[in-house]
């Protein structure tokens, strides 16, 4: 037995989410934010996308920094590439929301991981988009997630960290459950 | 609750218990030993939920043995089988009067509410005060139905798991049925081998097999301390008190019922119903991960049981390590299903139950509707709460979780009524 104590790392403040997920047990109201962007078209496929501000424990809050994301397509789309496709978006979206709820979760069963590789792979039948076949839908067919993970733990361990952040994951409950989209169009 | 003018308390008594089913039968026993004056009102007959409220082929999950009140156990000669509903009843009936609990029934308790000094109980036959209040109405009065049924079409037939009693009464036809705790999967299951094509909608649940290594699941449950684990010891109470009930089934054969054995039988898996649009039932992605869930939380179960095994030398080691194959939830994900194409007539909803609090007029209810307690000691003094899924120990909602949590509560109640005068002790003292 060694009573040297491990000190288990992953750059989560577990400490600090606890303590937020008590705080907003208490005060429900407080647990309602608002996510935001704000977009413009800059010319053909190509549109920019600004990340600033959002809404939560009652108040505005803005990001340490603005974040600006160009999407567009790729020349064999006959567009400029200036950017990735929104498509691509989605999927760090979810890789980054997925890859978040893994370290905390590690950090809070006390599991040090040393890496952390994902690839994301999301086949799509063009027919949708282009209108070609009416029974093919515009989004992924499927999306798989392989991940590569090292850390001090069985794999079983490392698979119900993987797990339980799926189940814990905002992006992942956004590509698997539908959302009302509410489009709103103001002529100016 | 009640609009006419309310009449004048006719009678009162140190303690009154609703509802008289294991729970409140329990605590009669326990303040019977104590010798509190008390009364044990029951809105229909004995065991009233088991009688009248459940699915016919409903069995217990617990093995007979298991099946124990406070001075009182099985003594049949099955002690490894499962209670029928109508066994159920006649264990419960059995012990009212073995414990000469003084119940009276068909005593509906229409308005419970805060007075000087305690509870007034405004019944179908008369009004009682009360110093204290013990709420034994049970845990699964009222199915909770998902708000996506109210966009279900009309053509579409809907049933509760709480108003279901067998396929016999569906139209011919596929059946949805929506939930995969024990009830989900025991109505999925006997309604596919009546012949109808069955569709199960899967959200989180949890897995695991009848049978381990020679013994009932319970045994290894009871054995490795879990169903005596305390509330005190969670963090996380509300995650721990809203777990389904476990996928298992109480058969003759001790047979193993889970999603691979649903979908070997032809059941077709689905991911959680999310929405209805346009007359399309929208299913999650997510079935895969849920399964996966339950699987690896399955696995840590029966690392736990072995683990047990091997410290305690337990004679069960003679049976082999036993793993399970995971869930196989298909190649392709069914994500929608046409509700015009015909290929469900049926809906059933197994997505859980509540209790039923529309008579009580003490604020205790948090935002959620459900009772404010502590490990059954309610936010109101002098009121208590039995039966609820963990309230004091994961046992807690199960037969024979009854008598530690009625003793413990029991103990609670004689303190607080020795502060606050009992009516008893007063007599003795003149």
């Amino acid at each position: 037995m060694s009573t040297q104590e491990v000190v288990i790392d992953n750059g989560v403040n577990i400490e600090a989410i606890l303590g937020a997920r008590e705080a907003l047990t208490e005060t429900p109201a407080a647990a309602a934010f608002i996510w935001r962007a704000s977009s413009e078209w800059v010319s053909g496929t190509q549109t920019r996308s600004t990340v600033e501000k959002f809404f939560g424990l009652g108040e505005e809050h803005s990001h340490r920094q603005t974040f600006v994301y160009d999407t567009d397509h790729p020349e064999v789309f006959a567009s400029e590439d200036n950017g990735s496709t929104p498509v691509e978006m989605v999927l760090v979206g979810l890789s980054g929301c997925l890859g978040a709820g893994i370290a905390t979760v590690a950090q809070n069963r006390g599991i040090q991981l040393r890496s952390v590789k994902t690839t994301l792979e999301a086949p799509m039948d063009l027919a949708g988009i282009l209108g070609i076949d009416g029974d093919v839908r515009n989004g992924f067919e499927t999306i798989t997630v392989r991940y590569e993970i090292d850390a001090d733990a069985s794999e079983e361990d490392i698979k119900a960290i993987v797990a339980q952040s799926q189940k814990r994951s905002a992006v992942f409950d956004i590509v698997t459950n539908p959302t009302d989209v509410n489009v709103q169009v103001n002529k100016v | 609750m009640s609009t006419q003018p309310r009449k004048s308390v006719t009678s009162s008594v140190d303690v009154v218990v609703i509802g008289a089913g294991q729970s409140g039968l329990a605590m009669s026993r326990f303040l019977g030993e104590r010798s509190i004056e008390h009364v044990v009102f029951e809105r229909g007959e004995v065991a009233n939920s088991w009688r009248t409220e459940r699915w016919d082929s409903l069995r217990l999950l617990t093995p007979n043995w298991q099946s124990t009140l406070p001075g009182y156990k099985y003594a049949g000669p099955e002690p490894d089988a499962y209670m029928s509903m109508a066994e159920v009843v006649d264990f419960i009936s059995g012990y009212a009067t073995f414990t000469r609990a003084p119940v009276r029934t068909g005593i509906e308790v229409q308005s419970l509410s805060p007075v000087d000094g305690g509870y007034r109980v405004d019944t179908n036959d008369g009004s009682w005060s009360a110093r204290a209040v013990v709420i034994a109405s049970g845990a699964f009065n009222v199915p909770i139905i998902p708000k996506v049924s109210a966009g279900i079409p009309a053509h579409i037939q809907q049933v509760s798991a709480h108003d279901y009693r067998s396929p016999n009464s569906f139209r011919p036809g596929g059946v949805l049925v929506v939930g995969a705790s024990a009830t989900g999967l025991q109505l999925a299951d006997e309604i596919q081998a009546s012949g109808r094509p069955v569709t199960l909608a899967v959200g989180e649940h949890v897995r695991m097999p009848r049978v381990y290594r020679g013994r009932d699941i319970q045994y290894w449950m009871h054995a490795t301390g879990l169903l005596d684990e305390y509330y005190k010891d969670f963090d996380d109470l509300n995650r721990v008190r809203s777990l389904p009930s476990p996928q298992l089934i109480g058969t003759a054969d001790r047979t193993t019922l889970d999603l691979n054995r649903l979908s070997r039988n032809g059941a077709r898996l689905t991911g959680r119903l999310m929405g209805v649009r346009d007359g399309n039932l929208q299913f999650s992605g997510s079935l895969r991960n849920v399964c996966s869930l339950a699987d690896l939380k399955m696995g840590r179960l029966l690392d736990s049981i072995d683990e047990w095994i091997d410290m305690n030398g337990a004679a069960e080691a003679r049976f082999p390590v036993e793993r399970f194959a995971p869930t196989d939830t298909g190649a392709a994900a069914c994500l929608g299903i046409d509700l015009g194409a015909g290929a469900i007539s049926t809906i059933v909803w197994a997505t859980g139950f509540r209790p039923d609090y529309s008579w009580l007029d003490v604020p205790v209810l948090d935002r959620k509707g459900y009772i404010r307690h502590d490990g059954g000691v309610v936010d109101a003094p002098g009121m208590y709460v039995l039966g609820l899924p963990f309230m004091r120990r994961r046992k807690s909602s199960f037969m024979h979780g009854a008598e530690d949590d009625a003793r413990d509560l029991s103990e609670h109640l004689a303190v607080y009524l020795d502060r606050h005068g009992r009516r008893g002790s007063l007599k003795l003292a003149i």
